[in-house]
C-alpha cells in the first residue's frame, strides 16, 4: 500500500477548498493538505511484533470573515463533503469576535517560490516491509551480541514517513513540497543486581536512507549505553558544575524556543518578554533558527502562513535578537512575521522552530568533563518547566564525575536552577552538534546547579 | 447524532456485520489467527477566550478503519480514511501481510455485544449553539478578573468531542460506543511588582452540557481557582533540596499513582518482561495500607469506557490488595499470553494506532486516616496540592512528577507556598514509604491524558490524603 503522496494533487485540493470556501463567503481563507504514507515494523527479540502500513491524508481550513476567524479540520475527501465543509466553516465564523489583527499577511509577505531543499529520498519507496524488519532484526541483534548482560530488548523500530504538503491562500500563494523520513532505533534492557532492570536506546534518523548509520552500529551504541547504566545510583544533595551530553542539551534548547515565541511574549508567558536585545546566556551560545537547510529534518522552504521561509539568528553571542514570530503575534507586538509560523492541521497558525540549531563551539566535548566533581546528564524527564517564571527543576539520569572521570551511572536524581541562570551560566560548548533532529544542540556545561538526591 | 458536521451523512450509517464480515474474511485470507476491525468517527470543537475575546473557534471531523491481523504475538495493521469498499479491502489485505503463510481462519459470525452505559447524556454538547458555550466562557473569564485587580490575563477554552466507534473481531464480538467528551479549562496570570505567576484549572468529564449545572461545577469556579492558585505562587518560595516526608493532598496526587505503578502494571511490559512488576503476582509490593483499582465503570469520569477498544466491556480490576500485587492492565495480545481473561484495558488514541493495554480511571483506595492528623504529624516536609503531569521509566520504575502548587509543613502546619518542586522516586520504592492513608478519597475531575509509545488517551486519577515517609524534593535550596 505504498501509494507515494502527491505533492500536485495536494495543491489541487487545497486550491478546490479555498475556491468553495471562498464562494461560501468566506473573505480569506487558507487550505493545508497533508497526505502521508507510512511504514512501522518492529523486530523483538528476533521475531517481527509489528508491521503497520498505511496512507494518510487530510485538510486543514482556516477561513475568516470580518476579522472573524474560524479553524477546521476534516480526513472526509469525499467530494459531496467539501462543499458542506467550507460553508459550515464560514459559518461558524459567526461564533468569533472580530478581532481588527487576525488576517492573512500581505501579498507582498507571501512566497513568491518553493525552494527545493532536498527533502526527498527517490530511493525511499523501495524499502518495504521485508527488507526494514530486515535492517530492524540487525540492529536487535548486534544489541543482544554485544554483552551477555544484555539480557532482554524492548525491540527495535524502523520507520518511514513519506509525505506531501500543500498550502494554498487567498493571500496570493499556492505551493507544495514532498519529504521523506526514515529512523532506525534500538532499545535493549539489561538486569542490574538489585532486580531494577536498565533499559536504554540510540537512534539514528535521517531524510535519506543513505544517511543512515548502519543497524549494527546503532545496535552496538544503544548496548553500550545501556550496560553503562548498570549499577545506577542516587548522589547526596549538592551543587556542582553539570554538563549536558546532545540529548538532554536539546530538551533544554526545545524549552529555549518556547520562551522566544512571539506567543509566548505577548501572552505574558514567557519569563524573556522584556529582554529583546539583552543578555539572555552566556557569550558561548548562539542559536539559529534555520528551515533552508539542505536535507535536514526541520527544513521548509515556505512556513504555516506561505511566506518565504527564512534562517533567523535567536540568540547572537548571548544577546537576545529577535522573538520568532508568526502573523498574528508580530502583529500583536507592532512588527513583521519573522516567517516562523507553523501550522497543524487541527489548528491555526503558530509559532514554530523549523531547525533551531545551537551553533557548535570549539572545545571538543571530552574537555568539557574535566571537572574535580560533577554531573553528566544523559537524559531528563517531567515537565518542571516555568516558563512565566523561568523556574526549572527536572528528573535526571547520567554519571557522576570524578576528577575528570564518569565514575558512575546515576538515576533517581532532580537538577534545579532558575532558566535564566543556566543560560547564563554556560561555560562550555561542545564541537559535537547533533544533527538527527530538528532541535540540535552541541554539548554544553552549565557551570554549577542544584542536585537533590540522597 | 444523525450527520456530523461538514459531512454529508453519519459517515459509518453504511458500516454493518455483513460489511465487517466480508472485510475480517479478507484480512484473514493470507493465514492470519485472528482479526479486528476498528471504525472511528470524531466529531469535536473547540472554543478559545483569550483577553476577554473569542480568540478562535474550531471543529473537527475525523473518520477512519483500523484493520489489526495477529498472528501469534505479531500485529499486521493498517488503516484508511477513505471508507470507499476498495480502500477497507485495501487497507484489510495490508493488514493480513503479517501472515506470509499459514493455513487461514475463518471469523466466526458476530454477536453484539450489549451492556450498561457509564455515560449517558441528555443531549451532546456539539448539539447546542455555540453561543451556551461561549456565554460559559465568558463566566469562567470574569469571575477570574473579578477575584483580584492582580489578575492581568485569563485564557478560558472549551472543547467537546463525540467519538462513535465500532469494533467487529473475527472471533465473533460486535460492540459499539458513542463517547461524549466535554472539557473547560482556564489559565490565569497574576502580576505583583514585577513578578508574575500563573495558575490553572479545569475539568474534564463524559458529560454534555449539563455538567456546569451540577454543584461545585459552575465555570466561575474554575475562574476564582485558577486565579487564586496563581495570586498564591506570587509569593512562593524557593523549595528545598533532599529527601523529607511528603503528604499528598487528595485527588490530583493519583498521578503519582499512575506513573509510580499504574505503567508497570500495564500487561505488555510484563509479558516482554521489561516491567520491574514481572513476576511479581502475589507478592508484595506496596505498604500494607495500599489498594489500588483501575476501574472504566466510574459514572461519566474521563478514563471510563463503556467497551474498550478491542470490543471488551470495560471493568473495574483490582491492581494492589493491601500492598499485594493481585493482577496486570491486559489487552487481548496478554491475555492469550498470561490466559487470562480480557480485562477491557485495550485502548488505542485512534483508528491509526494499534490497541495497547492502558489505565483507564486508576484509583489508591481510602483508608482510616484523619487528613488533619496526617498534616499534623509531619514535622517538617512538602504538602503537594497540584500537579502538572509526570513521567516514568517503565523498566526500573523511576519516575518524576511537577508541582503547580504545594506547600512546606513545619511543625505540623502548612506555611509558605513553595515554586518549581518536583517529586522523584522510584515506584516500588514509594509505595513501601505509604505510611498513612485518609479516609478523604476523591476522584480527580481535572483533563488528565496519558502518553504511550507515542498515543494518548484521557485517564483519570484519583487518591485520599496520603503521607510517603521519604521522597527526594527536588527544589533549588540545599540544607
Amino acid at each position: 500500500m505504498s501509494r507515494l503522496p502527491d505533492a500536485r494533487r495536494c495543491q489541487e485540493w487545497a486550491e478546490e477548498m479555498l475556491s468553495y470556501a471562498r464562494a461560501a463567503g468566506a473573505q480569506a481563507a487558507e487550505v493545508l493538505v497533508r497526505d502521508a504514507s507510512e511504514l512501522e515494523v518492529k523486530v523483538r527479540l528476533g521475531e517481527p511484533e509489528l508491521i503497520k502500513e498505511a496512507g494518510s491524508r487530510a485538510l486543514g481550513l482556516r477561513v475568516l470573515r470580518d476579522h472573524r476567524v474560524a479553524v477546521t479540520y476534516t480526513s472526509d475527501f469525499a467530494p459531496a463533503s467539501m462543499r458542506p465543509f467550507a460553508r459550515e466553516s464560514v459559518e461558524l465564523c459567526e461564533l468569533a469576535e472580530p478581532d481588527p489583527l487576525a488576517d492573512l499577511p500581505e501579498l507582498h509577505e507571501m512566497a513568491r517560490e518553493v525552494l527545493d531543499l532536498y527533502l526527498w529520498d527517490e530511493t525511499a519507496p523501495s524499502l518495504d516491509a521485508a527488507r526494514a524488519l530486515h535492517l530492524a532484526r540487525q540492529g536487535e541483534q548486534a544489541a543482544l551480541q554485544l554483552d551477555h548482560r544484555v539480557t532482554n530488548s524492548e525491540g527495535a523500530v524502523m520507520g518511514r514517513v513519506m509525505g506531501a504538503t500543500a498550502f494554498a491562500s487567498s493571500a496570493g500563494f499556492s505551493g507544495g513540497y514532498r519529504g521523506t523520513s526514515l529512523s532506525l532505533v534500538v532499545a535493549p534492557v539489561c538486569d542490574d543486581a538489585d532486580g531494577k532492570k536498565r533499559n536504554g536506546h540510540y537512534w539514528t534518523a535521517s531524510r535519506f536512507i543513505s544517511g543512515l548509520l548502519d543497524p549494527e552500529a546503532v545496535g552496538l551504541e544503544a548496548a553500550r549505553r545501556t550496560l553503562a547504566k548498570l549499577g545506577s545510583r542516587k548522589v547526596a544533595t549538592c551543587q556542582v558544575p553539570a554538563v549536558f551530553a546532545p540529548e538532554a542539551a536539546r530538551t533544554l534548547l526545545g524549552q529555549l524556543a518556547a520562551v522566544v515565541s512571539g506567543g509566548a511574549v505577548w501572552r505574558k508567558s514567557s519569563y524573556l518578554a522584556a529582554r529583546e536585545g539583552t543578555v539572555v546566556a552566556s557569550p558561548l551560545v548562539t542559536v539559529v533558527d534555520h528551515p533552508l537547510l539542505p536535507r535536514a529534518p526541520g527544513s521548509r522552504p515556505f512556513d504555516g502562513e506561505g511566506l518565504a521561509a527564512r534562517p533567523n539568528v535567536v540568540v547572537s553571542q548571548g544577546v537576545l535578537r529577535t522573538f520568532l514570530c508568526d502573523v498574528y503575534s508580530a502583529r500583536k507586538l507592532g512588527r513583521r512575521s519573522t516567517g516562523s509560523a507553523g501550522r497543524g492541521l487541527g489548528g491555526g497558525p503558530q509559532v514554530s522552530t523549523s531547525n533551531f540549531v545551537l551553533l557548535a563551539g570549539k572545545t571538543e566535548a571530552a574537555e568539557l568533563e574535566r571537572v574535580s566533581q560533577g554531573l553528566y546528564v544523559t537524559d531528563l524527564m517531567g515537565f518542571g518547566f516555568n516558563p512565566v517564571t523561568g523556574d526549572w527543576s527536572q528528573g535526571a539520569n547520567g554519571f557522576w564525575i570524578d576528577n575528570g572521570s564518569r565514575v558512575h551511572p546515576v538515576s533517581e536524581i532532580t537538577i534545579s536552577i532558575n532558566f535564566d541562570d543556566l543560560w547564563k551560566s554556560i561555560d562550555g560548548v561542545g564541537d559535537d552538534l547533533d544533527t538527527r533532529s530538528s532541535v540540535q544542540s552541541p554539548t554544553l556545561r552549565v557551570s554549577r546547579i542544584t542536585v537533590a538526591g540522597r | 447524532m444523525s450527520r456530523a458536521f461538514g459531512s454529508a451523512t453519519n459517515p459509518l450509517a453504511g458500516i454493518d456485520a455483513v460489511v465487517a464480515e466480508q472485510l475480517l474474511g479478507e484480512a484473514l485470507a493470507s493465514g492470519g489467527e485472528y482479526a479486528d476491525l476498528y471504525f472511528e468517527f470524531r466529531c469535536g470543537a473547540d472554543f478559545v477566550l483569550e483577553e476577554a475575546q473569542v480568540r478562535s473557534v474550531g471543529r473537527v471531523l475525523v473518520v477512519g478503519l483500523g484493520v489489526r491481523v495477529l498472528r501469534g504475538d505479531a500485529t499486521g495493521y493498517a488503516y484508511t480514511e477513505e471508507l470507499s469498499s476498495a480502500r477497507m479491502r485495501e487497507a484489510a489485505r495490508t493488514a493480513g501481510q503479517i501472515a506470509a503463510a499459514g493455513r487461514s481462519v475463518a471469523p466466526v459470525a458476530l454477536t453484539p455485544l450489549s451492556g450498561s452505559d457509564a455515560y449517558p447524556v441528555p443531549e451532546s454538547s456539539l448539539a447546542r449553539p455555540g453561543s451556551d458555550k461561549l456565554a460559559l466562557l465568558r463566566r469562567a473569564d470574569a469571575a477570574a478578573r473579578a477575584l483580584d485587580a492582580r489578575i492581568v490575563r485569563v485564557e478560558a477554552s472549551l472543547s467537546e468531542e463525540w467519538r462513535e466507534v465500532l469494533v467487529f473481531t473475527s472471533d465473533g464480538r460486535q460492540a459499539q460506543d458513542k463517547q461524549p467528551m466535554l472539557r473547560l479549562g482556564v489559565h490565569a496570570v497574576a502580576e505583583e511588582g514585577g513578578r508574575r505567576q500563573g495558575g490553572r484549572s479545569g475539568t474534564a468529564l463524559r458529560r454534555g452540557l449539563e455538567l456546569f449545572t451540577l454543584p461545585g461545577h459552575a465555570p466561575e469556579q474554575h475562574g476564582r481557582e485558577a486565579a487564586r492558585i496563581a495570586l498564591a505562587m506570587l509569593h512562593a518560595q524557593e523549595a528545598p533540596a533532599g529527601p523529607m516526608e511528603v503528604v499528598l493532598g487528595p485527588g490530583e496526587s493519583g498521578i503519582l499513582l499512575h506513573e509510580a505503578v499504574g505503567h508497570g502494571l500495564e500487561a505488555d511490559f510484563n509479558r516482554k518482561r521489561t516491567s520491574n512488576y514481572t513476576d511479581q503476582i502475589g507478592k508484595s509490593v506496596a505498604s500494607q495500607l495500599c489498594t489500588v483499582v483501575d476501574d472504566a465503570t466510574i459514572g461519566h469520569a474521563r478514563g471510563s469506557i463503556n467497551v474498550d477498544d478491542e470490543g471488551n466491556p470495560g471493568q473495574r480490576n483490582l491492581l494492589i490488595e493491601n500492598g499485594i500485587l493481585r493482577g496486570y492492565l491486559q489487552d487481548r495480545i496478554s491475555a492469550r499470553h498470561f490466559h487470562s481473561e480480557a480485562t477491557g484495558n485495550g485502548r488505542r488514541e485512534s483508528f491509526r494506532c494499534q490497541p495497547l493495554p492502558r489505565m483507564t480511571n486508576t484509583m489508591l483506595l481510602g483508608g482510616q486516616d484523619d487528613p488533619e492528623d496526617i498534616i499534623r504529624s509531619v514535622k517538617t516536609g512538602v504538602y503537594a496540592k497540584h500537579f502538572s503531569g509526570g513521567q516514568v521509566n517503565i523498566s526500573n520504575g523511576d519516575f518524576v512528577f511537577s508541582l503547580t502548587e504545594s506547600y512546606l509543613i513545619e511543625d505540623g502546619k502548612l506555611t509558605a507556598p513553595l515554586r518549581g518542586v518536583n517529586l522523584i522516586g522510584n515506584g516500588p520504592e514509594v509505595l513501601r514509604q505509604v505510611t498513612m492513608v485518609g479516609h478523604d478519597f476523591k476522584l480527580s475531575e481535572g483533563t488528565w491524558t496519558c502518553g504511550k509509545d507515542g498515543q494518548s488517551v484521557p485517564v483519570g486519577v484519583g487518591t485520599p490524603t496520603v503521607k510517603i515517609a521519604r521522597i527526594t524534593v527536588g527544589g533549588t535550596r540545599t540544607p
